[in-house]
């Protein structure tokens, strides 16, 4: 997993509540057997007239050119404002992986829905839950200022815009030293992997009927 | 000392380890997989060099990709083909408890032939690469979605790395009206807390609506928690419980079964135990629902009409609406009643068990799909569920019907395989989902129970189940 540090990244607005994971990546590029690949059909209904296919080579595609992602202003941004309850429905991880690979690596909301939520830390995206009243007032920002930017540091765990106010978030400890060094977490948690043994053999015991 | 929840003793007799800031390592007992969340899993494995930590806690089977008609003509897209094979190898060299491939006998879904078999037990943890494995919670197991990360992550250790969730109790008490299934008694929660109601949550469904519910219908309910924001439902396991679960293949046998419901007993929330949150609703008053927009919180009583935007005064919800109405192609203040399917789709994790399909069947008897009505599919969750539907006729009065009788797995739920929707068609759906383009791109998906579904079929728009 790539470490996640800080960044200073362009914001893209995406104005719409309960973005579902059918919305951030359609069924069909879902029978992929990989884990890469998946950025250029990122939100693919809503970015391209035509019905997407999964290997299909999206340069010449035909935009639908009001969605946010192909309004050229917002191209490279690395920020995703959104609304409540961002990923819900299906557990699909191939939702991350599709915005990880699309560029983004921050996602701001007042809400996430919990599965997607947990999927993000483990590709390296920092899943940030602000106040409906900073979302606003961010999206606000947004509108009004071309290229607008804000600047994320997991470290101290904030978020500054370009004036200089900033506001923090939280994150467990155990995620937060995950990010910031990249880690494997099955290796940290191989590293209990006796401790583990000790609860099986106990669990057994107790519930032998769990153990077939 | 206060007494305990359901959801803290499932919790508490799972931790095998707990950090200072609350995270915990939890230990899983069941893991079920299918071909479309694992591969990505299997190969992180491989190229760690790492082994199953316990192959006898897995059961699997294909059944996003798996066609529902022809299977002599075998799987005809090659990527989906690609990810079916890709599952067999995988099982093959990893190992399983239980594995189905395709076209065998019990293949299904994997929520549907988990309970079946007695893999899904009281007291277990449960987990799967799919978020509808909220449904095994209906036995009184804590049971969630994970992603595919997490999936590779209980393949290498066994465990979880999670924190404990807030608990909401939703107390549904009294009976509910002739007509009114556990779908309804889902969505018409969903329509009350929202989509993210749940979040943070694990919810625990009591009273006496939900006593009174068979095991299929509270599986039914917990599959829609999810839909609820909560990542788990549960229901403390029961007398009903124990009769569903004895002398199924891999439930406890002899005296091991005596221990088993002695300990199963004690799975209940206690008196005086504390929720988050408690939500309290009677039964009496929840009538047949469906959807009318793209999120399943967009629900409605049958004998409604569908909102009108202009009378939401928070700009985002009326977004919402306004972006809802264009894409489902309504106008506002349409009786839902007047509202024209295209198809109708029977079947999924959420209503595909035995007792759906002859609720459906008891109301397709004796008549037709109506003219307008391009396909009905009915979809039994496994080869089991087919093998008994056949048993007792149910095949032969849908297909009198006019409804086509098909092969189990997910189907037109997700659309994965050839089964979906035309752009711009309309479906009555007993699935789960209404989102955009979930049953095909351009689809418009409405959630109903079984009964409605075989009704609209019939009607050839929707129609209120208890003047049918």
């Amino acid at each position: 997993m790539k470490p996640f540090i800080s960044l200073n990244g362009l914001v893209c607005p995406l104005d719409r509540a309960n973005v579902d994971t059918d919305a951030i990546i359609p069924k069909q590029f879902l029978k992929s057997i990989k884990r890469s690949g998946f950025g250029p059909y990122l939100f693919d209904e809503w970015r391209y007239k035509d019905v997407g296919e999964p290997g299909m080579d999206c340069t010449n595609r035909p935009l639908k050119k009001d969605f946010v992602l192909n309004q050229k202003s917002f191209k490279g941004a690395q920020i995703l404002l959104t609304r409540d309850n961002f990923g819900c429905g299906s557990s699909r991880e191939h939702a991350p992986w599709a915005i990880e690979d699309y560029g983004f690596r921050v996602i701001i909301a007042p809400s996430f829905a919990d599965i997607f939520f947990s999927n993000c830390y483990k590709n390296g995206i920092l899943p940030i839950v602000a106040s409906a009243k900073i979302v606003d007032q961010l999206f606000r920002e947004c509108a009004a200022q071309k290229g607008y930017k804000l600047r994320v540091d997991l470290e101290t765990q904030t978020v500054r815009n370009p004036a200089g106010e900033w506001f923090s978030f939280d994150i467990t400890p155990h995620r937060k030293h995950c990010l910031l060094n990249g880690l494997d977490e099955i290796g940290l948690t191989l590293q209990h992997a006796d401790e583990i043994k000790a609860f099986e053999k106990q669990h057994k015991a107790a519930q032998p009927w769990l153990f077939n | 000392m206060a007494g305990k929840t359901l959801y803290d003793k499932l919790w508490e007799s799972h931790v095998v380890r707990e950090e200072s800031d609350g995270t915990c390592l939890l230990y899983i007992d069941r893991h079920l997989m299918h071909e479309v969340t694992s591969p990505q899993a299997f190969e992180g494995l491989r190229l760690a060099q790492r082994k199953a930590w316990r192959k006898d806690s897995i059961v699997a089977n294909p059944d996003h990709n798996t066609p529902t008609n022809n299977w002599n003509g075998g799987i005809k897209d090659p990527i989906s083909r690609l990810q079916v094979e890709t599952l067999d190898a995988n099982i093959k060299d990893f190992g399983a408890l239980v594995y189905f491939p395709f076209k065998h006998a019990n293949q299904g879904i994997i929520h549907v032939i988990g309970p079946e078999n007695g893999t899904t037990l009281p007291g277990m943890t449960v987990v799967c690469g799919d978020s509808h494995t909220a449904t095994h919670g209906a036995f009184g197991a804590l049971a969630h979605g994970i992603g595919t990360s997490e999936v590779e992550h209980v393949l290498a250790t066994q465990t979880l790395v999670q924190k404990k969730s807030k608990t909401m109790l939703i107390r549904v008490d009294g009976k509910v009206g002739a007509g009114v299934t556990a779908k309804d008694i889902a969505l018409d929660i969903i329509g009350k807390i929202g989509t993210a109601g749940g979040t943070g949550y694990c919810i625990e469904f009591g009273g006496a609506a939900i006593r009174a519910l068979s095991m299929e219908g509270r599986m039914t309910l917990c599959n829609m928690a999810i839909e609820g924001g909560a990542r788990a439902g549960l229901i403390a396991p029961d007398e009903k419980t124990f009769a569903y679960l004895k002398g199924r293949q891999y439930a406890p046998k002899g005296t091991n079964w005596d221990k088993a419901v002695a300990y199963w007993k004690t799975l209940v929330s206690d008196k005086g135990a504390k929720f988050d949150t408690v939500i309290e609703m009677d039964a009496a008053k929840i009538e047949p629902q469906v959807t009318w927009g793209t999120s399943p919180e967009q629900v409605l009583s049958v004998g409604a009409k569908v909102p009108n935007p202009a009378k939401e005064k928070d700009a985002v919800k009326r977004g919402s609406i306004e972006r809802a109405l264009a894409y489902m192609g309504l106008t506002a203040d349409t009786p839902i009643d007047q509202i024209k399917v295209d198809k109708v789709f029977i079947g999924s994790c959420t209503n595909s068990r035995i007792e759906d399909l002859r609720a459906a069947a008891a109301v397709a008897k004796g008549r037709q799909k109506a003219a307008n009505v391009k396909l009905v599919l009915v979809v039994p969750g496994s080869g089991q569920v087919k093998r008994q539907a056949e048993a007792e006729g149910l095949d032969k009065i849908f297909t009198a019907a006019g409804f086509e009788w098909r092969e189990p797995g997910c189907s037109m739920c997700l659309a994965m395989n050839a089964d979906r929707l035309a752009p711009g068609e309309r479906c009555a759906s007993t699935s789960n989902r209404n989102f955009e383009g979930r049953q095909g791109a351009g689809g418009r998906t409405h959630l109903v129970s079984p009964e409605m579904a075989a009704a609209a079929a019939i009607a050839g728009h929707f129609t209120d189940i208890r003047k049918f």
